[in-house]
């Protein structure tokens, strides 16, 4: 007799919410193929900018970071599955995924640029791109604008900035609108993005490139949201955030705040 | 539920249906029309006509096929002489690599299937056969061969179903199939249960025709094997 009980007991506790989170332990959504800001190196481990945000930010509020690595278009499911407690994947601040999630104030802002073989003098208008491959990372801020504004062309959307690297790079698709960081330390700086280069003006309409990159949270979560936006303004202050920015780049990544 | 979302997305998924049912219908067709010599070459008594065709079958088989996908699609195109060659146009169609991946997958599982029926032929078939003087090229034509394919046909329709559910791998390499257009919806709509269990559905209407086509050929082509009413 007890021991159906005690199962019971058990299967209840299981279902009932967790006390009061009081964010001791923090599970944190990472992307782990988006150098230089997260990827994995050979032997497992993950590195980048947004790592070392995230674990500078649990060691300011004091709690335990749990990594958890996600493809990008699952980031913000995840997060609502509760998978995990907060996305740090340098993903922007956009009003639409606002409809879905909370973000912090930002913790850096880099803009957006085309990226197509050298010499190929591309315009990178909608008319200029018209009846060409445009490749781009699916869920995306540039998969987005692209999918909205570059009707006459063909959208290829890849699950990872890498493969949209490898199909450029293998002349399947002739441009794609990426990261300007991202781009310039994850394929032109590297040998397989030698004959590539920027090509057009960086891109910043808030309407579709957001205000920054931001940490998302569940709306629920308001309490920590709280916390991460003071752990982030106390890590500018203290000199750690310096500290890692100096690691990754030698500009200012934090950057500006677009205008509204 | 949000059937609202699932409304929106349903012209996609219908798109993505058509994706993979040519996928389907064509890696399907390569695969069968090649396994069926393969299967021969397999089951044939000289070494260097069946070797080769076993060791095929154990690497293909031996090998995941989303493994075989990537080096076929984002592999070969690492290297220049590839991208130089004749056949890079074909190559660098994701609609070319995913059809051939799939095709050669199901090439060396249905020639594995053939060539066990092949050797599975009752006895006294080939007797009657030889009793009847035939040549063992006419034997292999008019009885072992159509008898190997009557009786391979459940297993078949296994390996038709497998490679059914195989073909959502093809959203991996940028085409639009039914995962294709479920992964769409998520990422757009975040809603991955109504996504995903859409695509089920869709999947699972296909099974059916599936299972319906080879129960129509298992009586057309079976019913001898069947009990005696």
């Amino acid at each position: 007799m007890a021991r159906p009980l005690a199962l019971l007991a058990f299967l209840l506790t299981l279902a009932l919410p967790g006390a009061a989170a009081d964010w001791k332990r923090i599970r944190i959504g990472v992307e782990g193929a988006y150098p230089p800001f997260s990827e994995l190196a050979p032997d497992g481990t993950l590195h980048g900018f947004d790592i070392d945000i995230a674990r500078a930010l649990c060691t300011e509020l004091k709690a335990e970071c749990q990594l958890v690595q996600s493809p990008f278009d699952g980031m913000i499911p995840g997060l609502q599955a509760k998978k995990f407690d907060a996305i740090v994947a340098s993903m922007s601040i956009t009003d639409e995924r606002r409809k879905a999630v909370d973000f912090t104030v930002r913790y850096y802002n880099s803009p957006s640029r085309f990226v197509a073989r050298k010499g190929a003098n591309l315009g990178v208008t909608p008319a200029g791109l018209k009846g060409k491959k445009i490749g781009v990372q699916r869920a995306t801020i540039h998969d987005r604008y692209v999918t909205d504004l570059y009707k006459g062309s063909q959208v290829v959307r890849y699950t990872k900035q890498d493969e949209v690297f490898l199909d450029l790079a293998s002349g399947r698709i002739d441009t794609t609108l990426v990261d300007s960081v991202a781009a310039s330390f994850g394929f032109l700086k590297v040998p397989a993005g030698k004959d590539f280069e920027f090509t057009g003006p960086a891109f910043e309409d808030p309407k579709y490139f957001g205000w920054g990159s931001g940490i998302a949270v569940r709306k629920a979560d308001t309490d920590l949201r709280a916390k991460l936006d003071g752990a982030i303004a106390a890590i500018r202050a203290n000199g750690t955030y310096k500290r890692i920015q100096d690691k990754y780049f030698d500009f200012d990544i934090y950057g500006k705040a677009p205008a509204p | 539920m949000n059937f609202d979302a699932i409304g929106e997305a349903l012209p996609s998924f219908v798109e993505g249906l058509q994706v993979t049912a040519i996928l389907l219908a064509a890696s399907l067709s390569l695969g069968l029309v090649a396994a069926i010599p393969l299967a021969l070459a397999r089951r044939s008594p000289r070494a260097w006509l069946s070797k080769p065709v076993w060791l095929f079958t154990y690497v293909i088989r031996g090998t995941p096929m989303l493994v075989q996908l990537f080096l076929l699609y984002y592999g070969l195109a690492q290297f220049e002489v590839v991208r130089d060659s004749a056949a890079w146009p074909w190559l660098s169609s994701a609609w070319f690599c995913a059809i051939a991946a799939f095709a050669i997958n199901t090439c060396a599982y249905t020639t594995e299937i053939l060539a066990g029926a092949l050797e599975t032929t009752p006895a006294g078939e080939i007797e009657a056969a030889r009793a009847l003087g035939m040549s063992p090229a006419l034997a292999m034509r008019r009885i072992l061969l159509p008898s190997a394919l009557r009786r391979a046909i459940p297993a078949y329709s296994n390996e038709a179903i497998m490679m059914l559910q195989g073909t959502s791998l093809a959203s991996i390499v940028t085409l639009l199939d039914l995962t294709g257009a479920a992964r769409e919806m998520n990422s757009v709509t975040y809603l991955p249960f109504e996504a995903f269990l859409t695509a089920a559905a869709f999947y699972l209407a296909l099974t059916f025709v599936l299972v319906s086509l080879f129960h129509l050929a298992e009586r057309r082509w079976l019913s001898h094997l069947a009990p005696r009413r």
